[in-house]
């Protein structure tokens, strides 16, 4: 799958308590959680984010909370996926399992500026910056991973797992 | 030669042995689920079309986080949680018969040393401290363990940290976390267990390991292991489940070769401490914090809302006075908790000080509600996160330290350690 979109570009640390406050965890539907995404650090995000764009940041992004609500505000805004130098360790279950893509690129992250525009080529793993002309590859994911992401998520892994094991 | 991460691991996996990097699929013992991410996790149980979980006895369903209700979507997705416990048979804790999730699982005797235990919290990692392998998740992960009592792991390195000496008086489990979050940083154990240790840890009482598994998290780790000793064995004892105390399983790592790092500190040197905004690892001794006046405090919490962290924040304040600029929010973390603070007269004192006592929940800690701060406001809190906009605007500052630094701090009407409040000699470790 390829993607295409524009680059929002955060620092070191980028946690879930400021991915979705923790005062609108009274509910868990994407639509309403999508609408405070990364207020607390980019009030305008919402605003300017747009189907496809990319959210772009260094290391250990995603730390703090187990809450899903996180990756599914981003992917709810229009988010295809997110590059980090590395994530947090819930964070990367939790997005893989709900079918929002992490790349792992620090070179990608490091030759990139807010505002870029990126192509994202998530089976061959490679990170097209289209405003500097420069392609990075990503980490590949262990062959496990590969297989929930490739079923689309852990619960359709799951179910057919399951289904399997009953057949 | 393996870890005792990985011995847990291995046991729940059917293999001789693990090593780091493996991806296994392993057998849970207890999966934890909140008022918050129970419902998430419930929507994506009912999307795998499973109709029964694996085993409600080994299903545990805690109402904490926005309970009592804080408003009519709070009051809604505790239904769900009470209606889909109620609909399967699980163990299910009710307001008023509860508490926070992780006082209260160890208190009810639900985890045990050697098990396995996952959690939709990313504060399940406390449970470390009893000798088990316990790590937080989201709720698709919770979800599909429901369905099927196993979960996919990747075996992370074990780093083990070794503290060394006596502990000065007031430091406590609080202040040697915070200490080694400011020493390696906020990922400095990203994706790998920890394992505590060393002398200083020998002689650390069950509640202020609590308090530093409970931290684990805040390093990046996936668990903060205590191995099983005395203390664990004492305290499994005395806090048994409805069918009797867990069996004690003890797990030694082989040999230092085994370990991916060691990380030594002289436990004897490390002071009361405060993390600064907006990291848990920007820490320091309270001696060095400067004049920082503050509007709040609150003590409680998964991290320091047990007895011992209550008696040490009441020694401070039997007979003082919180600062007249100072609200102080005292929450215990459990209704036996609570129950225990009043037969000592910790609530009294509390209360006699100018302290509001509430029942037990998350609330200010996550910027839920029962303790919001505007902007411009600062807290010293006993919680364990203290992230931009976390307990309320996002121009709000939390600072992070244990209970002598909180009460101290209450008093002094700005950041302040406890030596400032009570002359030398007479202070009480809250260990």
């Amino acid at each position: 799958m390829i993607l295409h979109g524009t680059i929002h570009k955060y620092g070191a640390d980028v946690n879930t308590d400021v991915i979705i406050p923790a005062r609108y965890l009274n509910v868990w539907e994407p639509a309403p959680l999508a609408e405070h995404c990364m207020e607390d650090i980019d009030a305008d995000f919402r605003a300017r984010v747009r189907p496809g764009d990319v959210v772009v940041a260094t290391s250990n992004f995603g730390c703090g909370s187990s809450r899903e609500h996180a990756p599914i505000a981003l992917k709810a805004c229009g988010v295809s996926c997110v590059i980090a130098h590395s994530f947090a360790r819930i964070f990367f279950r939790n997005a893989i399992n709900i079918g929002l893509p992490l790349l792992e690129c620090p070179e990608a992250v490091d030759a990139c500026e807010a505002g870029d525009e990126l192509e994202v080529d998530l089976s061959a793993g490679t990170i097209t910056n289209k405003t500097r002309n420069v392609t990075s590859a990503a980490r590949p994911y262990p062959e496990f991973m590969e297989g929930i992401i490739n079923a689309g998520g852990l619960v359709a892994y799951t179910k057919s797992r399951l289904e399997r094991m009953q057949a | 030669m393996a870890t005792v991460a990985e011995k847990i691991l291995a046991a729940h996996t059917g293999r001789a042995s693990v090593c780091p990097g493996d991806f296994v699929s392993v057998r849970v013992d207890m999966v934890l689920a909140n008022d918050i991410t129970g419902p998430l996790s419930l929507k994506e149980f009912r999307r795998l079309g499973v109709s029964r979980v694996f085993d409600p006895s080994k299903i545990v369903m805690v109402q904490d986080h926005f309970v009592p209700n804080k408003d009519i979507d709070s009051a809604i997705q505790a239904k769900v949680v009470r209606e889909f416990s109620r609909e399967q048979g699980l163990l299910y804790y009710e307001v008023g018969r509860s508490g926070i999730e992780h006082v209260l699982l160890p208190q009810e005797g639900i985890v045990g040393p050697g098990e396995v235990v996952i959690g939709a919290d990313s504060h399940t990692c406390t449970n470390g401290a009893l000798g088990a392998f316990a790590t937080g998740m989201g709720s698709t992960d919770i979800a599909v363990a429901w369905a099927t009592g196993e979960i996919w792991m990747k075996v992370p390195p074990t780093i083990r940290f070794v503290f060394h000496g006596r502990l000065q008086p007031w430091v406590g489990g609080k202040d040697l976390i915070l200490h080694t979050i400011g020493a390696i940083g906020v990922d400095g154990a990203l994706y790998s267990a920890m394992e505590f240790g060393g002398d200083a840890i020998d002689s650390l009482p069950m509640d202020g390991r609590f308090t530093m598994s409970n931290m684990a998290i805040e390093a990046g780790g996936k668990a903060g292991i205590f191995p099983v000793d005395a203390a664990t064995e004492g305290y499994v004892a005395a806090h048994p489940s409805r069918s009797g105390p867990k069996p004690i399983v003890r797990y030694r790592t082989d040999s230092d070769s085994d370990y991916a790092r060691i990380v030594e500190f002289d436990a004897a040197s490390i002071e009361p401490s405060v993390a600064f905004p907006h990291k848990p690892s920007n820490t320091k001794p309270v001696s060095k914090a400067g004049d920082v006046p503050i509007d709040q405090v609150v003590i409680g919490s998964c991290t320091n809302g047990r007895l011992s962290d209550l008696r040490v924040a009441a020694a401070l304040l039997k007979g003082r006075k919180v600062h007249p600029s100072v609200v102080c929010i005292v929450i215990p973390g459990t209704q036996r908790v609570y129950s225990e603070a009043m037969e000592e007269g910790l609530i009294r004192t509390f209360m006699e000080a100018g302290a509001v006592v509430s029942t037990p929940t998350c609330g200010p800690c996550l910027g839920g509600y029962m303790g919001i701060l505007a902007p411009g406001e600062r807290c010293v809190s006993t919680t364990n996160r203290n992230f931009v906009g976390r307990m309320g605007s996002p121009k709000s500052e939390v600072y992070l330290a244990g209970p002598a630094v909180a009460a101290a701090s209450a008093i002094a009407g700005r950041v302040a350690g406890p030596a400032e409040v009570m002359p030398a000699g007479k202070g009480v470790s809250s260990k």
